[in-house]
C-alpha cells in the first residue's frame, strides 16, 4: 500500500498501483521498461497545479479517509479496552477466524485450480476455448449477489443434484471461488503466454521429466504472478459479503464470517463492537496487500538487475 | 515442455470440470428456472414497478457516479504521473484503499461518518439525508469505484509521455488546450475501460449499497438489493432469478464491452 | 473517454430505462409507490416502516385502502425488516410517515425521541390493529415429535429464531416459553432457567428478524422454527414443507402501529392508521392469517384461529416497560444477559 521511496524517486509508481487491481490482461510490472523520463519540473498539465492536487487530494479525504478516520475513531471510542473487549469476544473473533481460514483455503484452491486453468488456456487447444475464456472474466462482472442465489440454486435446498451446500463452511468455499476465481488465471496467463519456451525445451533435451521441468523451470517464472493473484484473491475473500450472504447461513462460530457479524453489530445497534472488528479487518487486508506490493517491487527489482 | 496427450487431456478435465460446476453449470440451472416458466412470465416480473424503478434507481447511480470518476479520476491520475508533490505515496495508497476495504466496512464507516451521530451529523439536522437516501448510496458507489479509472489511466499517461504536451504548449496552445486536444485522446481507450469498471461494479454493488440504503422498493432499492428483497422479504425465489437474470443480461453486456475494448487498445 | 462515448453510453441507459418504462405496467407483483421524483405532489405518499412479515397482509389491505374515499390514489412506500432495526432507523432519520412494528418498545423509542404523539396507544384498541400467537414450526409430519415447549429441550433439537437485539418476533418467542414455565412471571427463574437452557444449547443461527429466521428454516437449517402464526401460515399456503404446532400455553402477540407527527402526509397516514380498524380491513387482516382485533370479525374467523388452552400476554407480565427492562434491556435485562453469554 506504501510507495516504497526508491521508486518514488524514480517516478515510477505505476506499475505497483497496477498490480492491485482486477486488471484481467495487465501483467504484472507491465510497462515498467517504457517510462519517459521525469518531466521538467516547469511544464507540467494543470490539473496538476497546486490547486488541482489540493482538490484532488480534498476529493481523496472526504471520500475515502475520513470515512475510515471516523471508523477508527469510533472503534477506540471506549479507549483500547473497550476495542480489545469487542475484538475479543468469542463470537467476534470465531468470525474472524472462519473468514481467515475460509480466505486461506480458498486462496489456495485458487493457486492451484487458477494456475492450472491458466496453463489449459495457454498451452492446450480445443474447440470453444474462446468461450472458456470469456467465462472466466464473469465473476467480475457479475453482482456478487447474483453469484450468491446462482450457486444456492445448484447447491441450495432445491439442489437439482442433491448437494447442499448452503449454511455450512464448503458452501462459503464454493462462493469465494466463485468470485476469486479470475484473480490468479488473469495474473498468470499473460507470463504464461510471454515465456520463453526454449528453456523448457532444453531441459527436456536434457532428460528432465515433464514434473521436473515444471518445478525447476516454469513454476519459478509464474511464481510471482501466482503469488500475486492469490493474495489479491485472499485480500477480496476476506472482505466478501454480497456472495456469501444468502448461501453462508450466518451461523455464529461456524458459518458467519466478519462482514457479516459486522453488519449483525450494526442490526442490533452496537456500532463500536462492528467498528473494532471492521477495523481489524482493514488491518488483516492492509498488510496483505502491503506483503504482496513488497513483494512485487522485489521481484521487479531482481528482473531489473538481471537485465 | 511437451505434455503427452493423456496428460493434456487430464489437465483440460480437470481445468474444465472445476469451471463447469463453479460456474456453468449454476449459471445455465439459473437461466433454466428463470425461462423454464416462459419468457412471457420473466418478462412480467422485471416490469413490475418495482423492478422499473431499482434498474432507474441503479442507472441513475451509475449517471452520476461515472462522470464524477472520470473528472476526479482523470485529475488524480495526472496529478499522480505529472506532478511532484509532498505526500504522493499517500495518495497512491488512499487509491487503493477501496480495493482492500469490506463493502460491509465502507457502510459502516459511511455510517459513522455521515449517519445522524456521525461526524457530519449536523447535516442531517440541516435537512440533507445523506444515509437512507441516494447521496449515501452514490457515495458508498464512489467509493468503491474509485480506483477503476485512476489505475486505467495512469498507465496509459506514463507510456504517452510528456512530449507532444510540451511541443503543444510550446506553440502557444493553454493548458485547457493541450489537455483536449492531446491528453484526452491518447488516454481514451484506458479511461473508457476504467468507466466500463466503473459501470459493472456501480451496477453490481450489494453490501456497502445495503448498508446505507433505506430500502423502499421503488425508491431507494437499487437492482441488488432487489434481488435480495424478493428473495428474503417477498419470499419469491422466482422473482429474485428473475431480477438476477437481468443483472447478468447488464454484466454480460459489460464483459462484451471490455472484450471489444481490449481488441481496441491492443490495436492501438 | 471521448465526449462521444460518453454520450453514447447516457443515451443507450437512458433508451434502455425508457423501453423498460414503456412496456411497464401490467403484472405488478411487488409493489411500489410510484416514481420518487414527484412523490407526495397530488394524491399523497405514505412512507411505511414495517416489521419483517406482514407485508402479505399490506398486499391486501392497501388495495382496499385505495378505494375508499380517503385512500384513493394514495402511494405507499413500503419498507420491511427487523423491528428494531427499522425503529432505529426511523429514529437516526429514515423519512416515514406510518409504522407498524412487532412491539411496543419499538414505538416507545419513536415517542420518546418526539416523532410519534404520546397518545399514539389511545384508540380502543390501544393502537394495536392486530396480532397472532407464538407458534412452533417443525419440518412437515412433525419427525421430531415436538408438541410442546419441552419437546425443544430434547437433546439433538435445532431450534431458530431470531435475534432479540434486533427483531421484535424473537422477543415474543421466548416471552411464550417465559411466561409458560415462570406461571405468567410469578416464578421468573424457572422462566429463565428454560430460556438459558433453550439459547444455550439448541439456538445456533441468529438471523436479523422474523422473515430472515423463516428463511434460514426453509433452506434447510434446524428442526424447530419458533414464530408469529401467521408466519406459519404464510409459509403452508406458500407451499412450504412445513407445518405448525401451537403449544397449549402461548403468548399472545400484539403488533402495534403509529403515524408520525412530523409525517409531510399526516392526514393520509392517519387515515390509513385509522382505516385498519375497520371490520373490511380487519376481514383482509384475517384473511392474511392475523388474528383480528374487532371482536365481530374475530367471532367470523374464530374456527381459523383455535384458542390456545392458556395465552398469556404482555399485560399479564406487567406490560412492555417492566418486561423490557428486566428481561431485554441491552447489558442488564436477564434474557440479554443469557443472549450475550450464549452469543458472544
Amino acid at each position: 500500500m506504501t510507495t516504497t521511496t526508491n521508486h518514488a524517486r524514480r517516478g515510477d509508481t505505476s506499475t505497483e498501483g497496477s498490480s492491485l487491481p482486477p486488471r484481467p490482461h495487465l501483467p504484472l510490472g507491465d510497462g515498467a521498461d517504457s517510462l519517459p523520463a521525469a518531466p521538467p519540473s516547469s511544464r507540467r498539465t494543470g490539473v496538476a497545479r497546486p490547486l488541482g492536487v489540493g482538490l484532488v487530494g480534498l476529493w481523496l479525504s472526504v471520500l475515502v479517509l475520513l470515512p475510515l478516520a471516523a471508523l477508527t475513531v469510533t472503534s477506540l471510542g471506549e479507549g483500547i479496552g473497550g476495542f480489545w473487549h469487542a475484538v475479543s469476544a468469542p463470537v467476534a473473533l470465531a468470525s474472524l477466524r472462519v473468514t481467515v481460514l475460509v480466505a486461506a483455503i480458498v486462496a489456495v484452491v485458487n493457486a492451484v485450480m487458477g494456475t492450472l486453468i491458466a496453463w489449459v488456456l495457454v498451452r492446450d487447444d480445443f474447440p470453444g476455448k474462446r468461450i472458456v475464456n470469456a467465462l472466466i472474466d464473469l465473476p467480475f462482472a457479475l453482482p456478487t449477489i447474483v453469484a450468491s442465489i446462482v450457486l444456492l440454486s445448484l447447491y441450495g435446498p432445491n439442489s437439482p443434484i442433491h448437494i447442499h451446500l448452503n449454511a455450512t463452511q464448503p458452501g462459503l468455499l464454493v462462493a469465494l471461488a466463485f468470485v476469486t476465481l479470475p484473480f490468479v488465471v488473469r495474473s498468470v496467463q499473460p507470463v504464461l503466454i510471454e515465456v520463453d519456451r526454449e528453456v523448457e525445451e532444453a531441459a527436456a533435451s536434457l532428460g528432465a521429466s515433464n514434473w521436473t521441468t515444471f518445478r525447476r523451470v516454469v513454476l519459478p517464472t509464474l511464481a510471482p504472478a501466482v503469488i500475486s493473484g492469490t493474495g489479491l484473491a485472499f485480500a477480496r475473500a476476506i472482505g466478501e459479503y454480497g456472495s456469501v450472504v444468502l448461501i453462508g447461513g450466518n451461523i455464529p462460530r461456524k458459518t458467519q464470517v466478519a462482514s457479516q457479524y459486522i453488519q449483525q453489530q450494526i442490526e442490533i445497534d452496537r456500532p463500536l463492537n462492528a467498528a473494532a472488528v471492521s477495523v481489524v479487518l482493514l488491518a488483516i487486508a492492509f498488510v496483505t496487500l502491503f506483503v504482496l506490493r513488497l513483494f512485487a517491487g522485489r521481484s521487479l527489482r531482481r528482473e531489473e538487475d538481471a537485465q | 515442455m511437451k505434455t503427452s496427450t493423456t496428460a493434456r487431456i487430464g489437465l483440460r478435465t480437470v481445468a474444465l470440470g472445476y469451471l463447469v460446476l463453479l460456474i456453468a453449470v449454476p449459471i445455465v440451472l439459473i437461466l433454466w428456472r428463470t425461462f423454464g416458466e416462459g419468457v412471457g412470465a420473466f418478462v412480467d416480473s422485471i416490469r413490475t414497478p418495482a423492478a422499473i424503478s431499482a434498474l432507474n434507481l441503479s442507472l441513475l447511480i451509475v449517471a452520476i457516479v461515472v462522470p464524477l470518476n472520470v473528472v476526479f479520476g482523470v485529475g488524480t491520475a495526472l496529478a499522480l504521473v505529472r506532478g511532484r508533490f509532498r505526500g504522493r505515496g499517500l495518495v497512491q495508497a488512499v487509491v487503493d484503499l477501496p480495493f482492500a476495504v469490506s463493502p460491509i466496512v465502507v457502510g459502516v464507516s459511511l455510517i459513522l461518518l455521515w449517519g445522524v451521530d456521525g461526524w457530519f451529523g449536523g447535516l442531517e439536522r440541516l435537512g440533507i439525508k445523506v444515509i437512507f437516501g441516494l447521496p449515501g448510496m452514490v457515495i458508498a458507489t464512489l467509493f468503491v469505484t474509485l480506483p477503476f479509472v485512476v489505475r486505467e489511466v495512469e498507465p496509459v499517461l506514463h507510456e504517452i509521455g510528456t512530449e507532444q504536451e510540451q511541443a503543444a504548449s510550446t506553440l502557444g496552445a493553454s493548458t485547457w488546450q493541450t489537455f483536449w486536444r492531446i491528453t484526452l485522446p491518447a488516454i481514451r481507450w484506458g479511461l473508457t475501460y476504467g468507466v466500463v469498471l466503473t459501470i459493472a461494479r456501480a451496477l453490481g454493488e450489494f453490501g456497502a449499497v445495503i448498508m446505507v440504503s433505506s430500502g423502499f422498493p421503488g425508491v431507494s432499492q437499487t437492482l441488488t438489493l432487489l434481488v435480495h428483497s424478493r428473495y428474503i422479504d417477498d419470499h419469491n425465489t422466482y422473482g429474485a432469478y428473475a431480477a438476477a437474470t437481468l443483472l447478468m443480461g447488464l454484466a454480460v453486456l459489460t464483459l462484451l464491452g471490455m472484450t471489444a475494448l481490449d481488441r481496441k487498445r491492443s490495436k492501438t | 473517454m471521448s465526449r462521444h462515448t460518453r454520450l453514447a453510453l447516457a443515451a443507450a441507459a437512458t433508451v434502455g430505462a425508457l423501453v423498460m418504462t414503456a412496456c411497464g405496467g401490467g403484472g405488478a407483483s411487488d409493489t411500489v409507490g410510484g416514481d420518487a421524483q414527484n412523490a407526495g405532489a397530488k394524491t399523497g405518499t405514505i412512507n411505511l416502516y414495517a416489521y419483517a412479515v406482514p407485508k402479505v397482509g399490506y398486499d391486501k389491505v392497501i388495495p382496499a385502502f385505495n378505494k375508499t374515499e380517503a385512500g384513493k390514489g394514495v402511494q405507499f412506500q413500503q419498507s420491511y425488516g427487523a423491528s428494531g432495526d427499522q425503529s432505529r432507523k426511523v429514529e437516526a432519520g429514515a423519512t416515514a410517515d406510518f409504522v407498524n412494528f412487532s412491539v411496543e418498545p419499538d414505538i416507545t423509542r419513536l415517542v420518546d425521541a418526539g416523532l410519534v404523539a404520546k397518545d399514539w396507544n389511545a384508540n380502543q384498541y390501544k393502537g394495536i390493529p392486530f396480532g397472532s400467537v407464538v407458534t412452533i414450526v417443525v419440518r412437515k409430519g412433525n419427525p421430531k415429535g415436538i408438541k410442546d415447549w419441552d419437546d425443544l429441550l430434547k437433546p439433538g433439537v435445532e431450534i431458530v429464531t431470531p435475534n432479540p437485539f434486533s427483531s421484535g418476533s424473537a422477543k415474543w418467542n421466548l416471552l411464550a416459553p417465559y411466561a409458560a414455565k415462570s406461571d405468567g412471571g410469578k416464578n421468573p427463574q424457572a422462566g429463565l432457567d428454560y430460556i438459558e437452557k433453550l439459547v444455550t444449547g439448541h439456538v445456533k443461527v441468529q438471523p436479523k428478524s422474523g422473515r430472515e429466521a423463516t428463511e434460514t428454516f426453509l433452506q434447510g437449517t434446524g428442526d424447530v422454527l419458533l414464530s408469529y402464526e401467521n408466519e406459519a401460515l404464510f409459509a403452508e399456503r406458500s407451499g412450504d414443507p412445513v407445518e405448525h404446532v401451537t403449544p397449549p400455553t402461548t403468548f399472545k402477540i400484539e403488533n402495534p402501529t403509529a403515524v408520525l407527527t412530523k409525517s409531510k402526509n399526516y392526514a393520509k397516514a392517519k387515515a390509513f392508521n385509522d382505516f385498519l380498524f375497520t371490520p373490511e380491513a380487519q376481514k383482509l387482516w384475517a384473511q392474511a392469517g392475523f388474528r383480528p382485533v374487532d371482536p365481530t370479525v374475530a367471532k367470523e374467523f374464530a374456527a381459523d384461529f383455535p384458542q390456545p388452552t392458556k395465552l398469556w400476554t404482555i399485560d399479564d407480565l406487567g406490560g412492555w416497560k417492566t418486561v423490557d427492562g428486566t428481561l431485554f434491556k441491552k447489558e442488564t435485562g436477564a434474557i440479554a444477559l443469557i443472549y450475550d453469554k450464549a452469543t458472544s
